[in-house]
């Protein structure tokens, strides 16, 4: 299969506007003849709707939530980056496309990164007029800090809302077209199949999840916006209800999944209590700022932290990176986190945790200080912990948080299967290897406000769409082959719970294809995942129906995938045999620990085709090159 | 572009048919009653007066034949207010039921004052105490009342308020009266600035003391009368 | 700890329900409430017994999904607290817990704990937006925004449209909800020119969903787990009578 990225050439400055100017319109009068089915509403999704409908198209929009305004990228706080450079602090659409590719360890498409960069600016500005309430100074301008580790003042924020205010937005915008009639909603619908038809993405299938009626809606172009797989992991960041389903089955219906093993895992999380645990809940990295990370020097060290005199301490961020110290990247920090747990340093009942430690900084700053800084985090972890930071230094341990890969999209963010379009975190496109700090939101919204909406028509109009009715026979098996999960799920009649089967899924993707790699671990996971898989097909118990509100079965579908997609995951990383970004293979390290890239062989986006549950799947090679920013060894010392 | 069209009575309609529309009403009409309410305790009151006519004189300019008008107006419009003020409480109250039409089995109610979960009970009470009230003083269908000089422009209203104090039950009924409506208005007054808008972070919390404090002022200085008379300090 | 439930237990929206009592022995003072009832649920289905419906998805207190009465009191007893981040630490050993599904008319029972809040989405959906076409925006430092009416503005959008207001209102009223978000919009400059016809077209829907009106208790105040205040109520009702009375709309041009 050949993979064009459709990328253009020339000056890269020009490269999106260039390619704009080349797509075919659509006649504003024959766009409401065109219906697009936008799965998701989170930034990406619900974006793309509104806009979509805003320009006239017939737009059916899904979620699995009872809103579309819940979708899980209301959970972001940080921030959103643009190149504005209101501060002057030598920011620019080149410096942040430059962070972007190099933060993504040179595994992203140059001329996707730069887009990306430009269109920040308008990302803003939309947000504003929309009345996303950002931080002000007391002058009324816009405010704008400094967020994981970038040396410019490039990230707008509405406190520690960030998420939940650009989704407000993106869900008003929604709202106002669905006032309209333009946009007809389907919230508690699931997607569990895609349509295709001569090769083209035509349709969806759906549940109904409160109703259980399995539907087929037949559209001219079907866009996915369902966000990441983080929750493959079964304890993540991520909200309980993200899911590969929607992209899992589109790939199995052909759509090729890219770099699977790019999955992020951010250093700051309150650390596990308990079997019971059913999330882990992000700390913002802000509090790396003014916290000290460190663990008893002694293995097994059960002394409360106020016991632990200072010189058996080790604040080993600090010895290791001493330029950096506590502000290593992501990555790293959680690399060695982990490392000292494994030493047995851990502290906390489980002693899978490491300490942050607020008291040096509170003897500087003073309380005062402190507590203006990160008063809602501190009241947060006490929350949850029962525990006071001010008194005694916090735990944190690392947990599943992005993924940067997705199902494969060229630059009209299209899929290969023509018509599919994929958007937001469920696609691979911008992020490489490793995603920046408040680049995630940028994106969603980039792609949703205004790379789609100019991409999708060119695609609609090229094609002539022959009329397909909801009773086509690509769509009735579809429909009988989501009929039949359901049943083979409500007739295993096992012993074990879905969530059960989960936990044990991700335990082992965790020790195996979490933070560290090796060849050995992967192949391990590789050898037990299709067993457990198996097990949990002939042992799981779903009781009720598939005709009512059955969460259990909503969730025995979704962990199916999850299975399928582990095995991906872990075959993509053992094939990558080098370390970069979020993906670190403990045989491929610098003499100083740090990630040893290996462009020679791995210059490339893993693009997998499926071929069948246990089949090996197919690599497809998409080659990077870089005319701009030219690959180098990331060094933190 | 200019939207639709909307009379004044349409307006009004549409006004009316949002809640909010409806306690502006009552908010309005609230005003009004206070105000009456207010004012006739400072008439009242001036039965303490050393001069033992002075409430008297103060009736009989109140019915001066030569103001009827007036009085008539005052009365047609506080009657107009009351009924608006039931007639919106009313609606709102069936509204209100409709919308919960499943209670829950077990129920807290966390912050509310007694008095504002019994705004519908307090209110009516009140009512069917003004009507007791006004046939007893007013119309004189309850008790044997006289007029100055067999003129009953001339109310002798030192004489029936003082002899109808002197009966426990009238007394006891006006007192609960006085209560519920001190607990009416210890919720109401604040209420009606928050329907009506009036809030502001720095002034709500006075707000709410100083309707309070009035509500009280008012069923202190009402109730002090049969109190007074009750006690014997008052008599004719 | 020891913990007795009593749950609101109904199939589905025709059925009529009734309150079930559960025994849990064994509850860590570390579980999140959520965590309690997944421990339920894992009972209940090794027992072979329909597991409790609850929504929920975020965990963290921010996506507005989960909630229900605990012992009378929408997300439990904890100020300003979603019921998902409710640690069982607050409770004490031997407690018994009545759990209910938020009651009002406009959010019927889908099923135990699970109600529909789809009329929310339908008031927002009746104005609560600035109309601006993707692309139209001038650049973000165009408009200055004082600080004071950000934070304002932004104090009233925390709102998750959970719904707990309306569960704990005395008449089930919807002004806590509906007037964060004619704050939330109204306090900005970009929201001033639909201002009179956004509050206009949410009341009205908002009546239309059949939830109650404000007699100004406070309860949803008191358990909104973000903090609304009943500030932007009196804030709502100033800008209602203002667009019905010194408004433009609809006034006959010469
Ligand atoms: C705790 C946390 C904090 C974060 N903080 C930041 C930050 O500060 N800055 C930043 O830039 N990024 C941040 N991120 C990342 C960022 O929030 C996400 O990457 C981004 O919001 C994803 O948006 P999305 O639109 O692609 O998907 P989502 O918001 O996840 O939306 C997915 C949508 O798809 C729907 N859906 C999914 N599957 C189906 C299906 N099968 N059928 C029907 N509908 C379906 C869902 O209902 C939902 O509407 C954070 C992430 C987490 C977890
Ligand atoms: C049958 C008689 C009455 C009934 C049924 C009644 C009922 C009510 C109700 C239900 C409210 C709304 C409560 C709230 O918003 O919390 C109210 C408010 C009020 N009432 Fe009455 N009431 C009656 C008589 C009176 C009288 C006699 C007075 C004055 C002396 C009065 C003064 C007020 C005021 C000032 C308010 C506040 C208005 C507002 O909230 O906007 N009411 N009443
Ligand atoms: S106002 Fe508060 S209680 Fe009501 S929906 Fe919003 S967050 Fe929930
Ligand atoms: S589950 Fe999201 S707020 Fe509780």
């Amino acid at each position: 299969m050949e993979l064009d990225s459709k990328c253009p050439t020339g000056p890269i400055e020009t490269r999106w506007e260039r390619h704009r100017f080349n797509l075919k319109l659509v006649n504003p009068a024959n766009k409401r003849k065109y219906t697009v089915i936008v799965v998701g509403t989170g930034l990406a999704g619900g974006s793309t709707a509104a806009t979509l409908g805003e320009l006239g198209y017939n737009v059916e929009c899904f979620c699995f939530q009872d809103s579309p305004r819940r979708a899980h990228s209301i959970a972001a706080q940080g921030g959103i980056n643009a190149a504005k450079n209101y501060h002057n602090d030598g920011d620019s659409v080149y410096r942040l496309f430059y962070d972007t590719v190099k933060g993504g360890d040179f595994r992203a498409r140059e001329s996707n990164v730069y887009r990306l960069a430009a269109i920040s600016l308008d990302i803003i500005d939309q947000c504003v007029a929309q009345g996303v309430p950002f931080a002000r100074e007391y002058s009324g301008y816009l405010d704008n800090r400094s967020f994981g580790g970038a040396q410019v003042s490039r990230t707008f924020y509405a406190r520690g809302q960030t998420g939940q205010q650009l989704l407000l937005g993106a869900y008003q915008a929604l709202e106002r077209q669905i006032g309209t009639g333009m946009v007809k909603m389907h919230p508690r619908s699931e997607m569990l199949d895609l349509i295709v038809i001569d090769g083209r993405a035509r349709g969806i299938v759906t549940r109904d999840l409160l109703t259980g009626k399995v539907e087929s809606h037949i559209a001219d172009a079907v866009v996915l916006g369902t966000g990441g797989y983080g929750n493959v992991f079964y304890l993540s960041t991520n909200a309980k209800g993200c899911n590969a389903t929607a992209i899992w089955r589109a790939h199995k219906r052909g759509a090729l999944f890219a770099n699977p093993c790019f999955t992020q895992i951010h250093p700051t999380c309150i650390p596990v209590s308990g079997e019971y645990q059913s999330k882990l809940t992000l700390m913002s990295e802000s509090l790396r700022n003014d916290g000290r990370i460190w663990v008893p020097l002694k293995k097994g060290d059960k002394r409360k932290a106020s016991e632990i005199p200072e010189a058996e301490r080790d604040y080993f961020l600090e010895r290791k990176y001493p330029s950096f110290g506590n502000l290593v990247p992501r990555d790293v920090a959680s690399r060695n986190a982990k490392a000292v747990c494994d030493e047995g340093r851990g502290v906390g009942e489980t002693g899978l945790a490491v300490y942050l430690d607020l008291r040096d900084s509170i003897a500087r700053l003073g309380k005062n200080v402190i507590k203006e800084r990160y008063g809602n985090l501190i009241d947060m972890y006490n929350r949850i912990t029962g525990e006071d930071p001010y008194q005694a230094p916090m735990r944190i341990f690392p947990a599943s948080h992005y993924t940067m890969g997705g199902l494969w999209v060229d630059y009209n963010l299209m899929s290969n299967i023509p018509g599919l379009y994929v958007i937001g975190e469920a696609n691979f496109s911008d992020h490489g290897a490793n995603r920046l700090g408040a680049s995630a939101l940028m994106q969603g919204l980039a792609d949703g406000y205004f790379v789609l909406p100019n991409t999708i028509g060119d695609y609609l109009a090229s094609n002539k769409f022959p009329k397909v009715e909801a009773s086509n026979p690509a769509a009735r098996q579809a429909e009988q082959e989501v009929a039949a999960i359901t049943q083979r799920l409500l007739g295993a009649k096992g012993t074990r719970s879905v969530d059960a089967c989960h936990r044990e899924l991700g335990k082992l993707l965790w020790e195996d294809c979490g933070m560290g790699r090796t060849a050995q671990g992967l192949k391990h996971a590789l050898s037990q995942i299709p067993e457990m898989r198996e097990r949990f097909w002939k042992d799981v118990k779903v009781l009720g129906t598939g005709e009512e509100l059955n969460q259990s079965l909503e969730k025995a579908g979704r962990v199916a995938d999850f299975f399928e997609l582990a095995e991906l995951m872990c075959l993509d990383a053992l094939e990558r045999n080098e370390s970069c970004g979020g993906h670190f293979r403990e045989e491929y390290q610098t003499p100083e620990g740090e990630a040893a890239r290996d462009d020679e062989h791995y210059s490339y986006a893993a693009a997998w085709e499926f071929r069948g549950v246990g089949n090996a799947p197919v690599l497809h090679k998409e080659p990077l090159t870089f005319d701009y920013v030219h690959p180098s060894q990331r060094s933190y010392k | 572009m200019s939207a639709a069209v909307v009379n004044p009575a349409g307006r009004a309609a549409r006004f009316y048919e949002a809640p909010i529309g409806k306690k502006a009403v009552m908010a309005i009409t609230g005003i009004m009653l206070v105000g009456y309410v207010l004012a006739h305790m400072l008439g009242n009151l001036q039965i303490y007066s050393s001069n033992r006519d002075q409430i008297n004189t103060y009736a009989a300019f109140l019915h001066n034949p030569a103001s009827a008008g007036l009085l008539w107006g005052a009365r047609t419009v506080l009657l107009l207010a009351v009924i608006l003020h039931i007639t919106a409480a009313v609606q709102l109250f069936f509204q209100n039921r409709a919308a919960r039409p499943i209670g829950y089995v077990k129920k807290d109610d966390v912050p509310a004052s007694y008095a504002a979960r019994t705004m519908v009970w307090s209110g009516p009470i009140v009512a069917a105490f003004v009507i007791f009230h006004v046939l007893h003083l007013t119309v004189g269908a309850v008790m044997t009342t006289r007029d100055v000089g067999g003129n009953p422009i001339t109310p002798d209203v030192r004489y029936n308020v003082i002899s109808g104090f002197q009966n426990y039950g009238v007394s006891a009924f006006y007192i609960f009266a006085m209560i519920l409506l001190c607990m009416h208005l210890y919720h109401g007054i604040w209420s009606m600035c928050q329907s009506l808008g009036i809030s502001h972070p720095r002034y709500t919390r006075g707000l709410k003391k100083a309707s309070a404090v009035l509500a009280i002022l008012i069923a202190i200085g009402n109730c002090s009368i049969p109190i007074a008379v009750m006690a014997g300090w008052l008599t004719d | 700890m020891r913990i007795t439930l009593h749950i609101w237990r109904q199939r589905n929206a025709s059925d009529k329900g009734r309150m079930v009592r559960y025994e849990l022995p064994n509850v860590s003072e570390h579980m999140s409430f959520l965590e309690m009832l997944d421990v339920l649920n894992e009972e209940l289905i090794t027992k072979g017994e329909d597991p409790v419906a609850f929504d929920h998805d975020c965990r963290e207190g921010i996506c507005g999904m989960c909630g229900c009465m605990v012992n009378g009191v929408a997300h439990g007893p904890l100020p300003e607290t979603t019921l998902c981040q409710l640690h069982m630490r607050h409770f004490k050993d031997g407690d018994e817990l009545y759990l209910e599904p938020w009651r009002a008319k406009a959010f019927p029972v889908v099923k135990d704990l699970v109600v529909d809040r789809t009329a929310f989405d339908r008031i927002i959906a009746a104005g609560g937006f600035i109309s601006v076409a993707t692309g139209s925006a001038p650049d973000g430092n165009a408009v200055l925004v004082p600080k004071d009416n950000a934070e304002r503005s932004m104090d009233a959008a925390a709102c998750i449209g959970c719904g707990a207001c309306v569960a704990m209102c005395p008449n089930a009223s919807a002004s806590l909800f509906v007037s964060a978000k004619i704050a939330h919009l109204g306090l900005l400059p970009q929201g001033q020119p639909e201002r009179e016809r956004r509050v206009t077209a949410m009341v009205a829907q908002a009546n239309q969903e059949i939830f109650g009106s404000c007699t100004n208790m406070g309860e949803c105040e008191a358990v909104c787990p973000k903090g609304i205040k009943l500030e932007n109520i009196a804030l709502m009702n100033r800008h209602f009578l203002g667009a019905n009375w010194a408004g433009r709309e609809g006034v006959e041009a010469d």
